[in-house]
């Protein structure tokens, strides 16, 4: 191979959402070299698809405390939530929102010039009581504007920026991270990065089913990439449905949309929320919403008994709609042809966020077994973390909470790191191995089309492995999924140049998702329970004395193999959790 | 319905010119155009090369020209176009391959205005204060998903590449008319420049170019009276 071109810095980030540029402008302030990596354009990243808002309990609507927050997510969460991770997630939401604010994101504003909050789905004052007016927001484009705001931030620090750029391997030696290598897609290069430290911010992994709320990039590379590397992938049976995926198509309809006051209604026209959460109905947490619209829809009452609900607003009026909702009801507009001022929308459930994912300290550092023990100098924040500040189940603005606090949190101790240890040692030949990988994925000259992989992939995941699971359904996907791996052997690349092979990177892209799936179903099929976003048909009830606990699933031959860590329980004991 | 789509390829390891190449599709007249390219990519040809992630229309990377005009390929629907569809890059650009065109100039412009709020000013404890009037007043030129769609359809820019062109000014406008930011001055300084604001000659292809519904025209024409009161 040619000798691939070698960088030094003291970090490097691997992703450009809002975990990973957050991570960067911290490191930029404090004088620390920094390199971010993208597969895309950072402004591409998915941060920007984030519509509802960002929770914090400021008390600028009605009052509020970060403890109640802290509740809402650990309730939210079923108990699975690490409730040290989630008391600083929601204490320094109140200044990461305003440090976000002098940034200049542009939040709608109170009369008095305050930032303006709203409800959102799970979130309630005093421990359950009634919704709280707790999310702040920009219309519906919160994430839009947090990714501008931090890449902003992050061109006026003089952040050094590798775009278009996809990490293809990660560079861990006797138990420490050295760097990372990546592909430029412009070229065909290979680029070592040897740094001190390395941020895996490169989010989920929605792409795995076939309705998903997830961009077309959203495929796992980091979380996979670890994995490879002997990381284990923790609490992967956990992925959430969002209830208001646009019908057919996934695209998501924010739960702004009911958090403003619109409503579910099944073929019958009833408001059938109140059937199954009594007090927060239509905002219940998106667990419980997504399968009460499965159930609907699978007892007939779909509309024209199909696979889709209504999504009403029409009621909300023109101004409202409007001012808060805009770029959803242009969504319906533009993809369903449907006008929301006067007609419903049709929404099914979608998948939409790993709660999942590489196991994180509270420091963002990895920790690699049941005791909690740093991988020194590799991190992981946002989606494609673990902290567990999600446990079972997220809540609505959470993700958004999760990426600033961690992001945030990892750029701290990288900059606190970088400046205690020295520049390690490089494998020899470091980028050879995924050089001969990438080679022989290339080569083969006859085989069959990664995009059919990852078609059969999406349909197994989404029919077995989704909203209800049972044991019968999670062995036909285990069966499905080890197939597809053999098969992957043998895929042919069809493009054999060098300059923006996108169709080589999509091929490796698919083998990383054959990796979160085969965790995703190994994880479901021994818990032997329901909790939260996962749910068993043959085992209905939460198990605590049995199942309180997190997976992590690690890559051995012949699958996934499975061990269990401890929740970190604080404040608040679990208890039955209704709505 | 049967479409006819043509799509510009362009492999700068093969090809010394960009050539056309037509594709028949049977689709659902509800389908996006990226839905197609989709189709061909994944069904025929998996060489065709475009940029695209969300899907919806919030991540700007499949800007590019369709049946004559600038649009995100996931947010134009075949019902739109007819049965006839041609697609090609943004003009403009060089064309790095197929549909893919190089953005580095395009951001480097982008840069050049000074996309960030400047306010040296210590914050205060909680937020700084701005009412729903102020915020108002900059609120639709947040919207720009740097897609390029603009500044890509703008003869203006064609004639005169040095030209700064659409995006940057509503990346500028979307801080010079915000009450927190102080700094107006030197981006008014920058944009009044030869090939700043006075290139724009209102043609509006921006306006109807942008996937987010902006008034660019109207933002620029806010920038350019901003000069000349400050001149004045």
């Amino acid at each position: 191979m040619e000798a691939p071109v070698i960088h030094e810095f003291d970090a490097v980030i691997v992703g450009a959402g809002g975990a990973g540029l957050y991570a960067a402008l911290e490191l930029a302030r404090q004088g620390v070299p920094t390199a971010v990596l993208s597969k895309l354009y950072p402004t591409r990243s998915h941060t920007g698809a984030a519509q509802g808002g960002i929770c914090a309990a400021l008390g600028n609507q009605e009052e509020d405390h970060w403890e109640w927050h802290m509740f809402d997510t650990v309730k939210g969460g079923d108990y699975l939530v690490d409730q040290d991770a989630a008391e600083i997630l929601t204490r320094e939401a109140i200044e990461t929102v305003i440090e976000l604010e002098h940034l200049g994101l542009p939040f709608n504003r109170t009369d008095d010039g305050r930032i303006d909050q709203r409800r959102f789905g799970g979130h309630t004052r005093n421990f359950g009581e009634a919704p709280v007016k707790r999310a702040c927001y920009a219309a519906d484009r919160t994430g839009h504007m947090i990714l501008q705001t931090l890449y902003q931030q992050c061109i006026k620090h003089g952040v050094r920026f590798f775009d278009e750029y996809h990490v293809v391997d990660l560079l861990i030696e006797d138990g420490v991270s050295r760097g990372v290598v990546g592909y430029r897609l412009a070229d065909g290069a290979l680029h070592v990065f040897r740094s001190k430290s390395v941020l895996l911010a490169t989010g989920g992994f929605g792409r795995m089913f076939r309705i998903t709320s997830n961009a077309h990039t959203l495929t796992g590379d980091g979380a996979a990439l670890a994995y490879r590397r002997g990381v284990p992938l923790e609490d992967m049976e956990f992925y959430q449905f969002h209830p208001t995926g646009l019908a057919g198509l996934g695209v998501l309809l924010s739960e702004a949309a009911r958090g403003e006051g619109g409503i579910l209604l099944n073929g019958k026209g009833e408001r059938f929320m109140e059937r199954y959460a009594p007090t927060l109905m239509d905002l219940a947490p998106r667990d419980i919403v997504s399968r009460a619209m499965t159930r609907e829809i699978r007892e007939g009452r779909g509309i024209d008994g199909k696979d889709y609900l209504f999504l009403d607003v029409h009621h909300l009026g023109r101004a409202v709609i409007d001012e808060k909702l805009p770029d959803i009801t242009d969504f319906a507009r533009v993809y369903q042809g449907v006008e929301p001022y006067t007609q419903p929308v049709g929404v099914q459930p979608t998948a939409h966020y790993a709660m999942g994912g590489v196991p994180t300290d509270v420091a963002a550092r990895v920790v690699v077994d049941e005791q909690n023990t740093a991988l020194p100098g590799l991190y992981a924040a946002g989606e494609c973390a673990c902290v567990s500040v999600h446990g079972a189940n997220r809540l609505g603005t959470n993700s958004l909470l999760d990426i600033l606090v961690f992001g945030r949190r990892a750029g701290r101790d990288m900059a606190r790191f970088s400046k205690e240890s020295g520049m390690p040692d490089l494998p020899a030949d470091p980028a050879e191995p995924v050089h001969a990988e990438l080679q022989a994925l290339g080569a083969r000259r006859e085989g069959e089309p990664p995009a059919r992989i990852r078609r059969e992939l999406a349909d197994v995941m989404m029919d077995d492995v989704g909203v209800f699971r049972t044991d019968g359904t999670l062995r036909h996907a285990q069966g499905v999924v080890r197939d597809l791996r053999d098969r992957y052997q043998g895929v042919r690349v069809q493009d054999s140049g060098a300059r923006f092979n996108q169709d080589l990177l999509e091929a490796r892209e698919v083998g990383y998702l054959l990796d979160c799936a085969e965790t995703t179903v190994a994880a479901a099929l021994a818990r032997q329970e329901s909790r939260g976003a996962h749910y068993r048909e043959d085992f209905p009830e939460r198990d605590d004395p049995n199942w309180l606990k997190h997976s992590l699933a690690y890559r051995a031959d012949g699958g996934p193999a499975l061990r269990y860590k401890p929740v970190t329980i604080t404040r608040f004991t679990p208890k039955p959790r209704v709505y | 319905m049967q479409v006819n789509l043509r799509i510009q390829r362009f492999d700068p390891e093969r090809d010394t010119a960009p050539r056309w190449e037509e594709y028949r599709l049977d689709v659902d007249p509800m389908a996006r155009v990226l839905d197609l390219l989709h189709m061909v990519k994944w069904e025929q040809d998996a060489s065709l090369t475009f940029r695209r992630s969300c899907g919806h229309g919030i991540c700007g990377s499949d800007a590019m020209l369709i049946n004559g005009r600038n649009r995100l390929a996931c947010k134009i629907r075949v019902d739109q176009l007819g049965k006839k569809i041609s697609v090609s890059p943004l003009p403009g650009l060089p064309v790095v391959k197929d549909l893919v065109v190089d953005m580095e100039g395009f951001f480097a412009k982008y840069r050049s205005v000074r996309p960030f709020l400047i306010n040296d000013e210590p914050a205060p404890e909680k937020e700084r204060r701005q009412s729903p009037r102020q915020r108002a007043v900059f609120d639709d030129t947040t919207k720009c998903i740097l897609c390029g769609a603009c500044t890509s359809s703008c003869p203006s820019y064609w004639a005169r590449p040095g030209y700064v062109g659409p995006a940057a000014i509503v990346n500028a406008h979307r801080f010079i008319f915000d009450s927190r930011d102080e700094g107006a001055e030197e981006r008014l300084e920058i944009l009044s420049d030869r090939d700043g604001v006075w290139r724009c000659r209102t043609i509006f292809n921006c306006v109807d170019a942008c996937p987010r519904g902006i008034n660019i025209t109207r933002a620029i024409l806010e920038v350019s009276g901003a000069i000349v009161e400050r001149t004045a």
